[in-house]
């Protein structure tokens, strides 16, 4: 499988993802610059966390107009696999590739810390090595995480399956106490309708190897390299 | 009465977010657009 990762400029995770990809799934990902009009030839564009262009407006509004984002779109409509994590979500749902907002999380604080994971689908590439209703664990970094979605968009999100994260306890129970920031129905992330484009708050590359603390998220990796 | 407060930097300080708007609004073919300055709106519900 052939990747690549967007850069924007104030992306702070892209060398995470690049690592985590360079690991895990293609030796030879790469980099691209969000001013490129080009995409190379890839199976996978993850676009990775940060405050691109400062979160000036809102988060991941500005960089959803970056020139490379329009090839993203038509990279998706032709069914190839897109991961927006953290920002990229962000970036992602402004972009209309994904239904939905990230708003303020509820309490208003930043949060740095580490979550839990019930998997809600497994039947698309990013969650294939996981078991349906496995617990994970991985580390969410964000400010704006509260997904907002109108009740008929959640209803479509349930009817198809679409949810593929929700946060809960360690034990997988959706609670309002393991809802870190006021998601609806605890939603930490979703597919497309299609199911080739993944966006999620949490940062399974940053749980992908032992020596950073955790390797929970390396089995998306592990299932996109299959 | 509603009050309703915009609140902008002054006038001659540098907006690095409105410049960073108008560049964005350039790039989706608004090739019209002179300025943007950005700020708050904040909505005071008053007795």
């Amino acid at each position: 499988m052939k990747t690549a990762v967007i850069v924007f400029p104030a992306s702070n995770c892209d060398r995470d993802a690049f690592t985590t990809l360079k690991n895990h799934v293609d030796k030879n990902t790469q980099y691209v610059w969000h001013r490129d009009t080009a995409l190379p030839k890839v199976d996978l564009v993850m676009l990775p966390g940060g405050f691109s262009y400062g979160d000036y407006l809102r988060s991941g509004a500005m960089a959803a107009h970056s020139p490379i984002m329009q090839e993203v779109k038509k990279h998706a409509a032709a069914g190839g696999l897109v991961l927006g994590v953290c920002n990229g979500f962000q970036v992602l749902t402004e972009a209309g590739l994904l239904p939905g907002v990230l708003m303020r999380n509820a309490k208003l604080k930043f949060l740095c810390k580490e979550v839990f994971l019930k998997v809600g689908n497994t039947s698309t590439r990013f969650t294939k090595e996981y078991k349906k209703g496995q617990v994970i664990n991985v580390p969410i970094a964000h400010h704006d995480g509260n997904y907002f979605a109108d009740a008929d968009t959640l209803k479509r999100l349930q009817d198809n399956g679409q949810i593929a994260f929700q946060y809960c306890d360690e034990n997988g129970n959706i609670t309002a106490e393991s809802n870190p920031n006021g998601s609806q129905m605890n939603i930490a992330g979703i597919v497309n309708e299609k199911g080739n484009v993944l966006g999620m708050m949490p940062h399974p590359e940053r749980h992908a190897e032992k020596l950073v603390g955790g390797t929970d998220g390396a089995a998306m990796f592990r299932g996109l390299a299959a | 009465m509603k009050a309703k407060i915009h609140v902008t930097l002054k006038n001659g300080v540098l907006d690095p977010q409105g410049r960073a708007i108008a560049g964005a609004l350039g790039s989706m073919g608004f090739d019209n657009v002179n300025d943007v300055r950005q700020g708050k709106y904040i909505e005071v519900d008053i007795k």
